[in-house]
């Protein structure tokens, strides 16, 4: 460590005189990294360094500020997320994304009650027509306020919404593709979430990971091979009796919409049965428990034969002795190795310091007379450097003290000699 | 989930892509067929088109309808196209002034297909996969570009990707990129000059670049295209040509197709003994009904290439002494490329460079295992960097005005008691910059004088160090030879300003700050007391 003179002058500033910087290089740097942007905003703001550091933890606090909002809004969408539904007739408002358009498609059965009257407002806000129209919007875009009262009203009636939440295929999660190379817990896992919606009921076990136990395992398979569903199919109907209709239209009509609506809730129990049946063959727990199941099988069948025990006993300690015995000399071993490592690495120097040597001394010997020669007598140096085994290094560098040309010639011939080399890489020493 | 902006290196002989994943690592994609490096080649065969390694397959049976090596080509004119570079595939031909292909299709239907189109194509396969592999539609790009790619170059590969739906947000150099994705991986808190070498198929490029407080400038840069894996490729090829010939007396080199077979046999044989010290080599029927089955010791490959491989190490002495530096100047090479996966490039490395120089390549552990995918992983890096800024603060922050700044040209620092300058400014350091150093123990009345720095390079002779040979073995080597040791001094230069401090009660906090105008101001803080004394130039 170093200290610093004492003083010898007054205590302040002196700026030497007629002293200035030598002159700048103006260069371009590199547009990239954290650092480049950070210079940027420095140079374009004029800032000095301390009023950079002070904006920077302004601008972290303001940051966490920002985020102090209604944890609720985060959660709704920021814009529309179907912009179709600007143009989407609102007579047909059933087909109409109705979470999307109260911007909560991100949400969607997951919206409580409160969240839904929160988004409500908040979409009035926007897109109430005497708003739209007021910024210049057609009349048209009355059609999605239109949607969104009829989503407001669908939503926030129980019995609606249970409907609604049945046929709304988007919150759906399929399972993965069969040929996919998939983690079979991140893949199933939101499969089995978004399908539990549905059940009555509740709690509702979840998929687990890799730890989870035997029993949990079971009782998840079980329940979900006994799933209990509301969802139902009303929301699909294609015909709506109206009340102008006479009697037995209306009853035709309803007639058709039940077997309809059976129809697809039996398509949809087949669906979920086959999906847990295929999670059941994929899941790798099972096969797991399986294979658990026949080690501890074959565990008992060994239990059995007492005798034969007491003798693995026996082997076991013998073994266990030999691998202490065995880890003792290995730690010794080590030990020894690392006192070796030194010397090994100071040998390795002096390697390196010889291969030099010896890349050196036609240089350091004019080239033998044949500089003209230089670059072929190099190569070919560089050759037999890299062939060289230790021993030969040693002795090599040791001869080239006395005579290169001889040393070189000599072992150029023992290399080629014993195969190590071709001749004719080597032409200058043979 | 907005979709990600991906980084894309795109380069003659393969490509690769990355993106930023949800758990905010870079993740770099595998096509369909599982190839992160994807080989940057099209094929044709009847009405269907192959890409990467599919394509690379039809080399043998179907050249003229396979395209390679075609990246260096966009955005020029067709006369300043090397047109050696597809000698053994898809020829390259002239179409109104720029490079094309001509290439038969279905029921022998001719198609001629701009450079500008088989870029599109490639870069469409490149975003496909990307698409398939993070499960969002892809439109934006961070791409990264040789150090002397020219405006011409970049319009051409910006409406290339523009015309498949892919915005290239910015563009970044290869070397920069390269670091930058090293930088993350293994930070570096210190300023440092890195040499960043990236031997690629059928070029090599280098640059020097000095990082300061994370600041990269590049100071200088060396191109060759004449130099590269290929050549390796060519002196192995070469070497099993002539052993075939021997042992059969067929000349493989009459025919363009057991050539063909020879060279993608080869290309797999030189990657084997990137990790494993012997590689073998098979191929059915190679020449005149022939089989050829040998094997090849590591040892063997680096003696047929050594030639090639002095060349690599040449270049990058070139691209130092470009820079005005000298080898003790640089801090650390980083080797990226294909090419960097082979050991010898690096051993011969850390023979030529003092033991001062870290050479960052695949064998070590404190840089990447696969340097090939540091250019994508860096633009992944810049591309999550600049989506948290809107199109407008991007484009003020690449304003010349910022992008050109000035650098000092001498490092600044101070004295201590002995005379020797300790740096703390170095040179190349981009205004305005800030940096400061602590001096715990500092007490009393301290003069702290501030300096530039001179440096000159230094041969020391040092004795023989036989002493510290306490174990037989090093004995053995020893010899009394004194031994050259090149060292880096620095001195004092010209005197700028002192300060004088009173009564320091322990410890003193000196910051340098050299403001956008090139003001210099030194505070130096008492740490104990309140104590400051500040000096401007
Ligand atoms: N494991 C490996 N061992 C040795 N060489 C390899 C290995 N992997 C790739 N290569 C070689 O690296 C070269 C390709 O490198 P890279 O992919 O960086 O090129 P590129 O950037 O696409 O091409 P260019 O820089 O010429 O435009 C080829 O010569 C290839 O054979
Ligand atoms: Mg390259």
């Amino acid at each position: 460590m170093f200290t610093l003179p004492s003083l010898t002058v007054e205590a302040g500033a002196h700026v030497a005189s007629g002293a200035k910087l030598s002159a700048p290089i103006r260069r371009p740097v590199e547009p990239v990294g954290k650092a480049f942007m950070h210079h940027a905003q420095r140079t374009l703001r004029n800032h000095t360094w301390s009023e950079f550091e002070k904006l920077e933890a302004e601008r972290n606090v303001k940051n966490v500020e920002e985020n102090n909002v209604d944890p609720d809004e985060l959660l709704f969408d920021t814009d529309l997320a179907d912009p179709s539904l600007l143009t989407h007739d609102p007579r047909d408002w059933k087909t109409a994304d109705l979470y999307a358009a109260m911007g909560l498609s991100k949400l969607r059965y997951r919206a409580n009650d409160t969240q839904v009257i929160k988004a409500h407002r908040k979409q009035v806000l926007k897109y109430h027509p005497d708003k739209t129209s007021a910024e210049g919007g057609s009349l048209d875009q009355d059609g999605i306020f239109k949607i969104i009262q009829k989503a407001f009203e669908t939503l926030t009636d129980s019995t609606k919404r249970a409907q609604y939440d049945s046929c709304d295929f988007q919150a759906d999660v399929l399972p993965p593709k069969k040929s996919g190379d998939y983690d079979f817990y991140e893949a199933w896992g939101p499969v089995f979430v978004s399908e539990a919606r549905f059940s009555k009921k509740s709690p509702v076990p979840t998929l687990g990971d890799a730890k989870s136990s035997k029993k949990e395992v079971e009782e998840f398979y079980a329940f979900w091979h006994r799933f209990d569903s509301w969802r139902s199919f009303e929301f699909l109907d294609e015909d709506v009796p109206d009340d102008s209709s006479n009697r037995d239209h209306k009853r035709y009509i309803e007639k058709k919409n039940t077997a309809a609506r059976n129809k697809k809730k039996t398509a949809d129990n087949a669906r979920l049965v086959k999906l847990v049946e295929r999670a059941m063959n994929e899941d790798p727990r099972i096969k797991m428990f399986k294979e658990e199941e026949k080690k501890e099988k074959a565990r008992k069948k060994w239990e059995r034969e007492a005798g034969a025990r007491a003798e693995a006993e026996v082997k076991a300690k013998a073994e266990a002795d030999a691998k202490a015995k065995a880890e003792e000399e290995a730690k010794n071993a080590a030990d020894a190795k690392a006192s070796k490592k030194k010397s090994k690495e100071a040998a390795k120097a002096a390697k390196k310091k010889n291969k030099r040597a010896i890349r050196n001394a036609a240089k350091e010997a004019d080239y033998f007379g044949d500089i003209d020669k230089a670059a072929a007598i190099d190569e070919q140096i560089a050759l037999i450097v890299d062939s060289l085994d230790d021993d030969q290094l040693v002795e090599v560098a040791d001869k080239i003290k006395t005579d290169a040309k001889t040393a070189l010639q000599t072992i150029a011939k023992t290399l080629t000699d014993s195969n190590k080399l071709p001749a004719s890489v080597l032409s200058y020493f043979l | 989930m907005s979709s990600p902006v991906i980084g894309i290196s795109f380069g003659n002989t393969s490509s690769s892509i990355a993106y930023i994943n949800p758990k905010n690592d870079v993740d770099v994609i595998a096509n369909p067929d599982g190839e992160r490096s994807i080989p940057s080649v099209l094929s044709y065969v009847g009405e269907d088109e192959y890409h990467g390694g599919q394509a690379v397959q039809q080399l043998v049976r179907n050249p003229k309808n396979t395209i390679i090596n075609f990246r260096d080509f966009i955005g020029l004119p067709f006369s300043e196209c090397d047109a050696t570079k597809c000698a053994n595939s898809a020829p390259i031909i002239d179409i109104d002034g720029k490079a094309g292909f001509a290439i038969t299709r279905g029921e022998g239907v001719e198609e001629k297909i701009t450079v500008d189109e088989v870029v599109s194509r490639h870069l469409n396969r490149l975003k496909l996969a990307a698409e398939d592999y993070i499960g969002t539609k892809i439109s934006q790009a961070v791409l990264t570009i040789p150090t002397n790619f020219t405006g011409e170059q970049k319009s051409a590969l910006i409406a290339s990707a523009a015309k498949v739906g892919l915005k290239i947000v910015q563009f970044v150099n290869e070397p920069s990129a390269a670091l930058l994705a090293h930088l993350e991986a293994f930070p570096n808190e210190k300023d440092a000059n890195y040499v960043v070498a990236d031997f690629g198929g059928v070029r090599s490029d280098a640059a020097v670049i000095a990082v300061r407080n994370g600041v990269f400038t590049i100071l200088a840069t060396a191109h060759n295209t004449a130099l590269g894996g290929d050549n390796l490729d060519d002196a192995l090829i070469e070497y099993f040509a002539k052993d075939f010939q021997k042992k059969t007396q067929s000349n493989p080199r009459k025919n363009a197709r057991s050539m063909a077979k020879l060279r993608v046999n080869s290309i797999t044989t030189k990657k084997t003994l990137s990790n494993a010290t012997s590689g073998t080599i098979s191929i059915d029927s190679l020449a005149d009904g022939f089989d050829y089955h040998t094997s090849i010791n590591r040892m063997r490959f680096e003696l047929t290439a050594n030639k090639v491989f002095g060349q690599f190490s040449a270049f990058i002495e070139l691209v130092i002494s470009k820079a005005n530096l000298d080898l003790l100047d640089i801090d650390a090479v980083l080797l990226t490329g294909g090419v960097a996966f082979t050991p010898k490039l690096s051993s011969n490395l850390e023979f030529l460079f003092p033991e001062s120089v870290e050479i960052l390549s695949a064998q070590n552990k404190n840089s990447s295992s696969n340097p090939n995918e540091l250019s994508s992983s860096g633009a992944a890096l810049q591309a999550r960097l600049i989506s948290a800024y809107d199109d407008d603060e991007l484009a003020e922050a690449l304003q010349p005005v910022v992008v050109n700044t000035q650098h000092t040209s001498k490092p600044i620092g101070f004295a201590d008691s002995e005379g020797n300058f300790h740096p703390v400014l170095l040179a190349e350091s981009s205004f305005p910059v800030q940096k400061k150093v602590t001096l715990k123990s500092a007490q009393g009345n301290l003069l702290l004088s501030i300096y530039e720095g001179e440096h000159k390079i230094v041969e020391k002779t040092i004795e023989s160090e036989a002493k510290e040979a306490d174990d037989e073995d090093s004995e053995e080597y020893s010899d009394d030879e004194p031994e050259v040791v090149r060292e880096k001094i620095y001195s004092l230069g010209a005197k700028l300003m002192d300060l004088g401090i009173k009564d320091v009660k322990g410890g003193l906090e000196i910051a340098f700050n050299l403001n956008k105008d090139g003001k210099l101001r030194v505070t130096a803080r008492d740490l104990k007391s309140t104590n400051v004394v500040k000096g401007e130039l």
